[in-house]
C-alpha cells in the first residue's frame, strides 16, 4: 500500500486522536457518573452533619474532617522535607555513586504499593512509636508514601532553574545557601507546587496506608488531638460499600462524589496558586 | 556606628584608591589548572595592572576562560578542577587557607557571556548584592542602585521602570545591568567573559565605550574570542593557545607586531 | 600552526595583487628615470616629450594602488605584517610618484637645452644619474625580497649621491661664475643634478619604509639632511 504523505500524517493525526480520546474517555466517564449519581445526595445536610443510624443515614462530615487533617498534614511534613531534600540533591550533593544511590533509592520507593507502607507504618508509628491508631500515624506514613513524588517533582523544578542564575549569584558573593534562598528556590516554586498537587491527590485518595495508621470504623467526636484516629473519606466509602448492611446507594455515591470533589478542588486552588506565580516569574 | 551599617563600608565605599595606576592588581605565578586529567592551563605567568583594561584572546578551548574564573575562584564550584602555582590579589594569595571567598567576589565581580539577570525588577537585581551583604535601608538602597546604573550607563534608560521585570530590557540593556549589578556591591576589579558575543554591534560598541569609562576607577579584564574588539578596547594583549600564555604585552605591540609567530598568525586570521 | 594557509586565502590574493601593482609602478617609474636621463643625454627631444606624456600614466598607478589599499584597510581588518604592507605600500606610492615627476623635470630640462650643444660633455650627471637609478633598483628590489641588506646599501648609496650633488653644484657655480654666458645651461643642469639628489631621496624612503614593513619599528635610517642652503663648501 502506497498512501502519500499526506495521507499518512492524516492517518497519524487520527490515530494520536483516538488515543488521547481513549485515555479521556474513562477519566470523563467517571467523573460524570460520580458527579451525576453523586450530586443529588450531596446537600449541605451531608456534609455537615455527623453520621446516624449506623451511617445508613445522616452526612459524612467526619469522614470529611478527617481526611482534609490527614492531607493538611501529610503535607506539612512531606513538603517541607521533600523540598530540602531535593535541594540537597541538587545543589549540594556531588556526583558520587553514594548520590546515585540515593536517588535510585528514592525512585524504587515511588513503586512500592501502598499496602506495604500501611503495614510500615503499622510497625513504626503504631506500634514502636506508639502513635497508636491516630492522625499522627496516618500522616507520618502518607508523608513517606508521597515523600518520592514531592523530591522527585523538586528536583525536576529545582534542575530547570538555569545555571546560569546561579552563577550570576555566586560571582556577587552568595553562598550557596543564600543563592538557593533568594534566587533557586523561588524561581523553582511553580514546579514544586506541581509536586505538592500531586502528592495531595495521592495523599487524599489512599485507603491501604490509612487502613491501619489511621482510620476508624466509627468515631462520635471530631479527633481532639493528633494521637486520636479519625475518618477519611476513602476508606469511609469502602466501608459504607461494603460493611454496612442496606447502607443506602445515594450516601455511597454521595460520599464519592465529595471525595472526588474535594481532590478536584484543592488541586484547582494549587493550579490557580501556580498560574498566579508563573505569571508573576517570566523566564 | 551600628552593625549593618559597619557592614556597609565594603559596598560602594569612596573608591578606596588601591595602588597607584598602573601597579599591578593581579600577580598570577606559573598558574596550571587541571580538571580531572585534562590539563586547561599550563604554567601562566602574567599581571593585571590598576585601572587598565587586560585583554584575553586565543581559540576556542585555550584555556583563556578558565584563566579568568580562577581569578575570582568560580573554578572551586567546579568539582573536579585542580590548581597549582599562585594567584596575588594585592599581594594576597586567594588560594590560601582561610581566605574569605565571598569577600574576594564582591572585591572581584564577573560578568558572563549571556546576560543573566534575574527573574525580578530591574530595581531588585542592581539591589540584590548590597542586600545579600547587609545593608538594609531603603534609601540606601535607591541610592546604590542609581548609582551602580549611572556608572553602568543605563541609568537614563530605565529610571522610569526599576519596578518592572528585567527581562523586559534589551540584550545590551540587560548586559549593562548586569554589569551595575557587579558594581553594586563595590568590586574593584571587574571580570568579564566574552560579554558582548549574545549582543549585537551597536550595543557591543556601547559597552566597550562603558568599559573605556570605566577604567578611570576599575580595573577590567576582559576575555574575548574577537581579537578586534581586544585591539580596540584593551591597554595590553594576551594571547592563549593550548593553555599556554604564549604573548602578553602592550596591545598595539602585539596587534602592530607581535614577537611569537603563532600571535602573528592569529591575528592575521591565519588560524583560529 | 601558523602557516599562511587556507584562510584567508582570498585576503592573501589581493595582498599579493597590491605587491604586483607596486611592482609595476615602480618598474614604470625606473624607466621614466632612465628614458629622460638618456633624453638629457642625447638631446633626443622626441623622447623626452615621450616621457612627459608618461606621467599621466604613473600618477594613475598612484591613485589606484592608492584606492586599494583603502579598501583593503577598510574591509579586511588587517593586522600586522598584512598592515604594515598595507600601510608600506601607500607611502611607497607617494615616492615612486614623486621620483616620476622628478623625471618629467629631467625631460623637461632636455627639451630646453635641446637646441645647443652643452659646453662641455655631461659626465658627472650621467654618473649620478646611474647611482640614482641603482638606488631605484635596489630599493624596489629590497621590497621584492625584503631584503633589508639591501635597504642599509641604499641608504648607504645616498650619502654618495649627496657628496656628488654638492660637487657638482660648486663645479657648476664655478664655470658660471668664470663665464657668464653659461649661466643658462649651467643653471638647468644644476637643477638637473638636484632632481637626481631629490629623486635619490625618494628611493631612500622607499628603503626606510621597506625596513619598517620588515621590522616593525619606524626608524630613521639614512643620514638627516642639515639645512643647507647653498652656502656648503
Amino acid at each position: 500500500m502506497n498512501l502519500s504523505r499526506q495521507a499518512k500524517e492524516k492517518v497519524a493525526f487520527a490515530l494520536l486522536g483516538a488515543c488521547t480520546l481513549v485515555v479521556l474517555t474513562p477519566v470523563l466517564l467517571m467523573v460524570v457518573l460520580i458527579a451525576v449519581r453523586g450530586a443529588a445526595a450531596a446537600n449541605w445536610g451531608f456534609i455537615s452533619r455527623m453520621p446516624e443510624n449506623y451511617m445508613r443515614a445522616g452526612g459524612i462530615m467526619p469522614a470529611i474532617v478527617g481526611s482534609l487533617l490527614l492531607v493538611g498534614g501529610t503535607i506539612l511534613l512531606a513538603l517541607p522535607l521533600g523540598v530540602l531534600g531535593a535541594v540537597y540533591l541538587t545543589e549540594y550533593a556531588g556526583r558520587g555513586r553514594m548520590v546515585g544511590l540515593v536517588r535510585l533509592a528514592i525512585v524504587n520507593l515511588a513503586g512500592v504499593p501502598s499496602v506495604v507502607y500501611g503495614l510500615f507504618g503499622l510497625a513504626l508509628f503504631v506500634l514502636l512509636f506508639h502513635f497508636g491508631t491516630s492522625l499522627a500515624a496516618g500522616c507520618c506514613t502518607l508523608a513517606l508514601l508521597v515523600l518520592p513524588l514531592v523530591i522527585t517533582a523538586s528536583e525536576e523544578a529545582l534542575r530547570a532553574v538555569p545555571d546560569e542564575l546561579r552563577q550570576g549569584s555566586l560571582a556577587l558573593g552568595a553562598s550557596r545557601w543564600q543563592t538557593t534562598r533568594r534566587v533557586v528556590l523561588p524561581n523553582a516554586l511553580p514546579g514544586i507546587l506541581t509536586g505538592a498537587i500531586l502528592a495531595v491527590g495521592r495523599a487524599a485518595g489512599e485507603t491501604a496506608p490509612i487502613l491501619f495508621t489511621a482510620a476508624a470504623f466509627y468515631v462520635p467526636h471530631l479527633p481532639k488531638s493528633v494521637f486520636d484516629p479519625v475518618m477519611a473519606l476513602p476508606y469511609h466509602l469502602y466501608i459504607i460499600a461494603t460493611q454496612v448492611p442496606n447502607a443506602p446507594p445515594q450516601i455511597q455515591w454521595g460520599a464519592a462524589w465529595v471525595l472526588l470533589a474535594l481532590v478536584l478542588a484543592v488541586n484547582l486552588v494549587a493550579i490557580v496558586i501556580r498560574y498566579r506565580i508563573r505569571r508573576a516569574r517570566r523566564w | 556606628m551600628s552593625a549593618s551599617e559597619s557592614q556597609t563600608q565594603g559596598v560602594r565605599a569612596e573608591s578606596a584608591p588601591g595602588p597607584g595606576p598602573q601597579k599591578p592588581r593581579f600577580h598570577i605565578r606559573d598558574l596550571s589548572l587541571y580538571y580531572g586529567r585534562t590539563q586547561a592551563l599550563k604554567g601562566v605567568t602574567l599581571d593585571v595592572r590598576n585601572r587598565e583594561i587586560t585583554a584575553l584572546i586565543g581559540p576556542s578551548g585555550c584555556g583563556k576562560s578558565s584563566f579568568l574564573r580562577a581569578l575570582n575562584r568560580m573554578n572551586d564550584l567546579i568539582p573536579d578542577a585542580r590548581k597549582e602555582g599562585q594567584v596575588l590579589l594585592d599581594g594576597d594569595d586567594i588560594y590560601a587557607v582561610g581566605t574569605d571567598v565571598v569577600e574576594l567576589r564582591r572585591r572581584v565581580g564577573m560578568v558572563f557571556q549571556r546576560p543573566n539577570p534575574f527573574p525580578m525588577s530591574v530595581f531588585d537585581n542592581v539591589a540584590y548584592g548590597p542586600r545579600l551583604h547587609g545593608v538594609r535601608g531603603r534609601s540606601r538602597l535607591e541610592e546604590i542602585v542609581e548609582e551602580s546604573l549611572r556608572d553602568a550607563a543605563l541609568w537614563d534608560e530605565v529610571k522610569e521602570k526599576l519596578h518592572k521585570s528585567a527581562m523586559e530590557l534589551s540584550g545590551g540593556q540587560q548586559q549593562r545591568l548586569c554589569i551595575a549589578r557587579v558594581l553594586a556591591v563595590g568590586s574593584e576589579v571587574l571580570l568579564l567573559d566574552e560579554p558582548c558575543s549574545a549582543l549585537d554591534p551597536i550595543s557591543t560598541f556601547k559597552i566597550e565605550e562603558l568599559l573605556i569609562e570605566l577604567k578611570a576607577e576599575y580595573t577590567v579584564v576582559i576575555v574575548t574570542h574577537n581579537m578586534y574588539q581586544a585591539s580596540r578596547v584593551s591597554d595590553r594583549t594576551g594571547f592563549f593557545l593550548g593553555g599556554e600564555l604564549i604573548e602578553f604585552g602592550e596591545t598595539q605591540q602585539v596587534f602592530e607586531r607581535p614577537r611569537d609567530e603563532r600571535t602573528d598568525g592569529y591575528v592575521r586570521g591565519r588560524f583560529g | 600552526m601558523s602557516r599562511t594557509g587556507e584562510t584567508r586565502k582570498s585576503f592573501d590574493a589581493q595582498i599579493r595583487d597590491l605587491e604586483q601593482e607596486l611592482l609595476k609602478m615602480a618598474t614604470f617609474v625606473e624607466q621614466m628615470a632612465a628614458d629622460s636621463l638618456r633624453a638629457l643625454q642625447e638631446q633626443d627631444v622626441a623622447l623626452a616629450e615621450e616621457v612627459i606624456r608618461r606621467d599621466d600614466m604613473a600618477d594613475q598607478m598612484d591613485i589606484d594602488i592608492e584606492q586599494r589599499s583603502m579598501r583593503l584597510l577598510a574591509l579586511q581588518q588587517p593586522m600586522s605584517k598584512d598592515l604594515r604592507t598595507i600601510a608600506t605600500a601607500m607611502k611607497i606610492t607617494a615616492d615612486l610618484e614623486r621620483i616620476g615627476d622628478f623625471s618629467v623635470d629631467i625631460a623637461r630640462t632636455a627639451k630646453t637645452l635641446a637646441g645647443e650643444p652643452y659646453f662641455k660633455p655631461l659626465v658627472d650627471i650621467p654618473r649620478m644619474g646611474e647611482l640614482t637609478k641603482k638606488m631605484v633598483r635596489d630599493a624596489l628590489t629590497s621590497f621584492v625580497r625584503r631584503d633589508l641588506q639591501l635597504v642599509r646599501q641604499v641608504c648607504a648609496d645616498d650619502d654618495a649621491v649627496d657628496r656628488m650633488w654638492y660637487s657638482l653644484r660648486d663645479e657648476l657655480m664655478e664655470f658660471m661664475r668664470k663665464d657668464s654666458n653659461l649661466v643658462t645651461q649651467a643653471t638647468h643642469l644644476l637643477l638637473v643634478a638636484r632632481y637626481l639628489e631629490r629623486m635619490a631621496d625618494h628611493a631612500t624612503n622607499v628603503a626606510e619604509r621597506v625596513d619598517y614593513m620588515e621590522t616593525g619599528t619606524l626608524k630613521q635610517l639614512a643620514r638627516a639632511h642639515t639645512a643647507e642652503g647653498l652656502g656648503h663648501s
